[in-house]
């Protein structure tokens, strides 16, 4: 049976998309997860995977056209149908079929609702128990969501939306495959799920069929593909964590133009200066450089303000506060937990902060809101011997600094040369945003503060 | 600051504001001669004479209405109730009268009144003097509904409650009155006598990050109780009192359920058409995109109370209820 | 002679007897009672016509032949003493000073109406008067009247309170316990039963064990009296010696005054309980003819009463006129909560 298939979302806030090009020509043959066409939305060019098996029979929009969301695009079903109806219909405009979910629900619906009341001897439900449907019905319990639609705490939901997570590739912890907030962030931080703490108490009579179906998913998303006939290889399955690495370092590196800028730094000064901070703390705690790094970034972001912006197309929006990510290594992958207003925190704080989000970070504790909103990040690979490096732009970000090790180097002063300590720093623009000059004065302000210390206690 | 009971705190309110205004009285069963039974008014008819401090005879809807009347023409009447579950014989008063002469009047009668007196279960007082009334009160457009956790709060809100000028239902925790806490005194600079607190304004208990917790009065004890276990466990619970159940702070409570993303909402009460519900419907209105669960009720069993101690424990709120509810909305469970 | 003691009388349908020398009066005295009796009657027949009209909604009280109660009594008091009422209270309110303007527009539910059409019909209220208010729930404002009564002994301001309510009120607590009350702390009120014979549609022998309500104030050591209600200035006299029992020595006195109402006990009457010869027979003792014969009898020429007649008429059309013509109420939020 032909059938139409929209324009589907593809960004969370996408209402139309442009078809760039199509990938497959009318009369191919297609199976779910084939490339047939690539769209611009709002945010980026994105894949158009067809989720159905057919062939192409007819590509109703050319490329170059915008069509809006769920608006027929293509007519797939089998090879010599009849899809003039369709074809009417799709003309007609109001006729074309919903945009099918990307994913497909799960083979293994959970035809039974696994939320059950807590057992009377450790909770004293408000209300009575909810009817469960008879046994063996197989029917959604009154006002349950139908088998295969998407459960979702609000929670995660919006942290979704704010992360730019796709739920559909989240597998739900909750009852009844509800994705709860923990699933988001255990996708957001890496691995697939965490395992699941204690399980539900089951009804033994009956089959616990949601629990294995979830059971299988995990395996699934586990499990490495095995294909070592010659024990030449092994293939390790990917992560969510490293997949969204892999996919949003792509995007960065493909979409933005980007280019390098570089300065040596008398790093002397900040190096006497933490000392001087670490002798009057004690044992109050301790300041890194990266500390003095980070607030001498959002101090530089102040004084130069078009750096803290991003690309959106038709505008470029400054942002009126100075959040900076720090990159951060973890088993696995890296996160970038954000330093809010860095600008306004003291340099105690933000080491505090640093050094606790740091550590939440390897636990995999952070949540949605710390890893998200950062408008400039910093990375820093001092500490594995670095001298120099380039860092790949964290969208929407403009900018990225990256930080190399001290080098003890000899330096010419007052026309001596003397033992001298340095440091390398290299900011990566994004040039729709940052032009040369502008990287360049923003850099300078950098130094200047980084080599003034002081100035960053003012 | 000095710490005191509970008791002693809605005393000292009582007797602050009826030393700094003179149409402030207390009318009652047993208020006077005997003390009050419990011991709530204790020494005021020693200090104010009958003139002020006035033993009613059994006949709450008469005394309540004599109130309301006496309040109308410009006195400030503290009448109480030797329990909230005598105040259903008054409550037309209450409600009929004290509520709405502000409003049939069309501005221009206002009833400064306080119908004050101790609510909830006790031990073993079985059922038609264990109630919980709030929600009855707290429907009621036109009442204030105070119920305080501490001494703190207790002596605070009464002080505002007299001053007020609408009536104010203001229901103590009949368990609560040997409960002590720090409360600003003479002592502090002078400034003991006017320890005054909002009407209308939460106040957050203890702080946490994983769960709020939204009880008032004794279940804020209960709260902090379990609070302390679920710690053990890393679970760091926020207790949210609002303290004033009319008017409602929902920002306060929104602002700890936004955070937590989880909400428990512990009340004495009977689940159907309880407090607590009401509630969960300003939570779920305010937090809608931050919950990552249901939001969860425990609440007393649906029955009326029981005598054996045994039965009486199986239907009020315990630790174990909260913890458990709060281990449903972390999905530990 | 109205009396105080508590001796147990003939408990059937007792009247006090009358030392005729307190009916004495003057045209001067009697002229403006009557003059407010029949503004409170022409009043009554402009609301039933607006109603009838569609102009009134809700619950319509009429208290057409019981004028002479609130009038008589309310002649006893002075303005700063309090009156409490129920929701029979149009002529209370007029007698103890409310414009009927404001009367009319309230139950108009206009903007301009006494409590800015938020009470209506039933809950007049009146602070420059004294006037605190009409009451819908039947015996529950007789509290309220001692609780004002309660103020004035607080506060000795030598004020005495009205209480009015009827005799279907005799049987409820709020009733037996203001009552109490009153008695026990000896509170400077008068309750005024306005004995009308029918509670709704129920008369009083089917309603009270003791059909005299007056009784009870024996139990509670309290003054009592009873007596007809159809000579105004009768029930000026008798009230005003409880008054002054109240003013003088702060104790109450249960007053029952037996009188009729002439129409049903709302709109939505049908009257089926009572006959048209009863209504009839009570009519021919209405006070009002009672009163304007008493004043041409005293002396007071028939082009002057025409002119108070015509005056009253013109009072009331303009209270009319001023309803119609008022806006709509328009505030409900403002008096919830008192800031």
């Amino acid at each position: 049976m032909a059938q139409i298939l929209g324009l589907p979302k593809l960004s969370p806030t996408m209402e139309e998309g442009v078809l760039v090009r199509w990938t497959k020509n009318e009369g191919d043959k297609v199976s779910p997860g084939d490339l047939i066409a690539e769209v611009e939305t709002d945010k980026a060019n994105m894949d158009f995977n067809v989720e159905d098996e057919g062939v192409l029979l007819k590509l109703l929009v050319k490329a170059g056209e915008t069509v809006k969301l769920g608006a027929p695009v293509a007519i797939i079903g089998k090879a010599g149908e009849d899809i003039s109806a369709l074809e009417q219909q799709a003309k007609a405009g109001g006729g074309a079929a919903p945009a099918k979910p990307v994913a497909k629900p799960e083979a293994k619906p959970a035809a039974k609702p696994v939320a059950k009341p807590a057992t009377q001897t450790t909770a004293k439900p408000a209300t009575p128990p909810e009817p469960m449907p008879a046994s063996g019905s197989g029917k959604p319990a009154p006002g349950k969501p139908a088998p295969g639609k998407l459960l979702a705490s609000p929670l995660a939901k919006s942290m979704a939306i704010e992360l730019g997570i796709d739920l559909r590739t989240v597998t739900g912890t909750g009852p009844g495959g509800r994705i709860v907030e923990r699933d988001v962030k255990a996708v957001a931080d890496g691995g697939a799920t965490r395992p699941i703490v204690s399980a539900e108490p089951h009804d033994e009579a009956e089959p616990a069929e949601p629990a294995d179906a979830r059971a299988e998913t995990a395996i699934a998303v586990r499990a490495p593909r095995r294909d070592d006939h010659d024990g030449d290889f092994e293939d390790v399955a990917t992560s969510n964590m490293r997949k969204r690495i892999a996919q949003r370092l792509t995007e960065a590196s493909r979409d933005i133009p980007q280019f390098y800028l570089m300065r040596t730094l008398d790093v002397a000064p900040v190096l006497g200066f933490r000392e001087r901070l670490n002798t009057l703390l004690g044992d109050k705690g301790k300041i890194s450089v990266n500390d003095l790094v980070i607030k001498a970034v959002a101090l530089a972001l102040r004084r130069v303000p078009a750096c803290n912006a991003s690309w959106e197309g038709d505008a470029i929006r400054h942002y009126h506060r100075v959040h900076v990510g720090v990159a951060v290594a973890i088993e696995d992958g890296l996160v970038t937990p954000v330093i809010r207003d860095a600008d306004q925190k003291g340099i105690g704080s933000i080491a505090a902060e640093v050094r606790d989000l740091a550590n939440r970070a390897k636990l995999r504790q952070l949540k949605g809101p710390e890893i998200t909103g950062s408008t400039f990040t910093v990375s820093n690979l001092g500490m594995f011997g670095i001298e120099r490096f380039t860092a790949i732009l964290n969208p929407p970000e403009a900018g990225i600094l990256a930080i190399g090790g001290t080098i003890d180097t000899p330096v010419v002063h007052d026309g001596q040369i003397v033992a001298g300590k340095r440091m390398t720093v290299t900011m990566t623009c994004d040039h729709r945003v940052i032009d040369g000059a502008l990287g360049a004065r923003w850099l300078a302000a950098f130094v200047e503060l980084l080599e003034h210390p002081e100035s960053l206690a003012l | 600051m000095a710490v005191i009971s509970y008791r002693e705190a809605l005393n000292q309110a009582m007797r602050e504001e009826m030393e700094r205004d003179a149409n402030v009285f207390v009318m009652g069963e047993e208020v006077g001669h005997y003390n009050g039974a419990y011991k709530v008014t204790q020494g005021l008819l020693q200090r104010f004479s009958e003139r002020r401090v006035i033993d009613a005879p059994i006949a709450e809807m008469g005394f309540a209405g004599i109130g309301v009347g006496a309040a109308m023409v410009g006195l400030r009447p503290i009448i109480e109730f030797m329990t909230f579950n005598f105040s259903l014989v008054a409550i037309d008063q209450i409600i009929n009268n004290a509520a709405k002469i502000y409003q049939m009047s069309g501005g221009q009668f206002h009833v400064p009144i306080v119908f004050r007196g101790p609510g909830g279960p006790a031990v073993q007082v079985s059922s038609q003097h264990s109630q919980s009334l709030e929600s009855f009160y707290a429907h009621v457009p036109g009442l204030k509904v105070v119920m305080p956790s501490t001494a703190y709060d207790a002596k605070g809100l009464l002080k505002t409650a007299i001053r007020d000028d609408n009536p104010v239902v203001f229901i103590e925790g009949e368990t609560l009155y040997n409960t002590t806490w720090e409360v600003p005194d003479a002592s502090d600079g002078g400034e003991g006598a006017e320890h005054l607190i909002p009407l209308g304004v939460a106040d957050v208990k203890r702080e946490g990050t994983d769960v709020t917790l939204i009880a008032w009065s004794k279940m804020v004890w209960l709260c902090l109780e379990a609070a302390k276990v679920l710690a053990e466990d890393g679970i760091e619970c926020e207790i949210v009192d609002p303290r004033t159940l009319r008017p409602l702070d929902v920002d306060t409570l929104a602002a700890s359920v936004n955070k937590t993303g989880r909400c428990v909402i512990v009340e004495i009460g009977w689940p159907v058409a309880g407090y607590g519900a009401e509630v969960a419907y300003q939570i779920q209105k305010h937090c809608m995109d931050a919950l990552d669960a249901p939001i969860e009720r425990v609440t007393s069993d649906d029955v009326p109370m029981p005598y054996a101690k045994n039965l009486e424990d199986e239907v009020q709120p315990q630790v174990k209820d909260v913890v458990a509810a709060v281990r449903r909305v972390l999905y530990l469970d | 002679m109205a009396t105080a003691s508590v001796s147990i009388p003939d408990p059937s349908k007792h009247i006090e007897e009358d030392d005729p020398s307190i009916l004495e009066t003057t045209v001067e005295e009697l002229a403006p009672l009557y003059r407010q009796m029949l503004a409170i009657r022409r009043m009554e027949e402009a609301a039933a016509k607006a109603y009838s009209q569609g102009k009134i909604g809700g619950f319509l009280h009429l208290i057409i032949g019981q004028e002479a109660v609130c009038v008589g009594a309310i002649a006893a008091i002075e303005k700063p003493d309090y009156v409490v009422a129920t929701y029979r209270e149009h002529g209370h309110a007029y007698a103890k000073g409310v414009p009927a303007r404001s009367i009319l527009a309230e139950l108009h539910g206009k903007k301009t109406g006494l409590v800015k059409g938020l009470g209506g019909s039933m809950h007049l209220f009146d602070k420059d008067t004294n006037f605190l208010g009409g009451y819908g729930i039947v015996g529950g404002h007789v509290p309220i009247a001692a609780g004002a009564a309660f103020a004035s002994k607080y506060r000795n301001d030598g004020r005495v309170t009205l209480c009015f309510f009827g005799e279907g009120a005799s049987t409820i607590g709020g009733f037996a316990e203001g009552l109490a009350l009153a008695a026990l702390w000896k509170l400077p009120v008068v309750l005024i039963c306005e004995n009308n014979q029918y509670s709704m549609g129920t008369p009083t022998y089917r309603s009270l064990a003791v059909e005299d309500v007056s009784l009870r104030a024996l139990a509670h050591g309290m003054a009592r009296d009873r007596f007809d209600g159809d000579d105004v200035i009768k029930v000026k006299r008798r009230v005003a010696e409880a008054v002054e029992r109240a003013r003088t020595t702060g104790e109450p006195t249960l007053v029952e005054v037996v009188t009729y109402r002439f129409r049903g006990h709302s709109m939505s009457d049908p009257g089926l309980y009572r006959t048209k010869d009863e209504v009839e027979e009570w009519k021919r003792r209405d006070p009002l003819t009672r009163s304007r014969a008493r004043l041409v009898e005293l002396g007071m020429a028939e082009d002057k009463l025409d002119e108070l007649e015509a005056d009253v008429k013109a009072e009331i059309e303009d209270a009319v006129k001023f309803s119609e013509d008022s806006p709509p109420a328009d505030e409900y939020l403002k008096y919830v909560v008192k800031e």
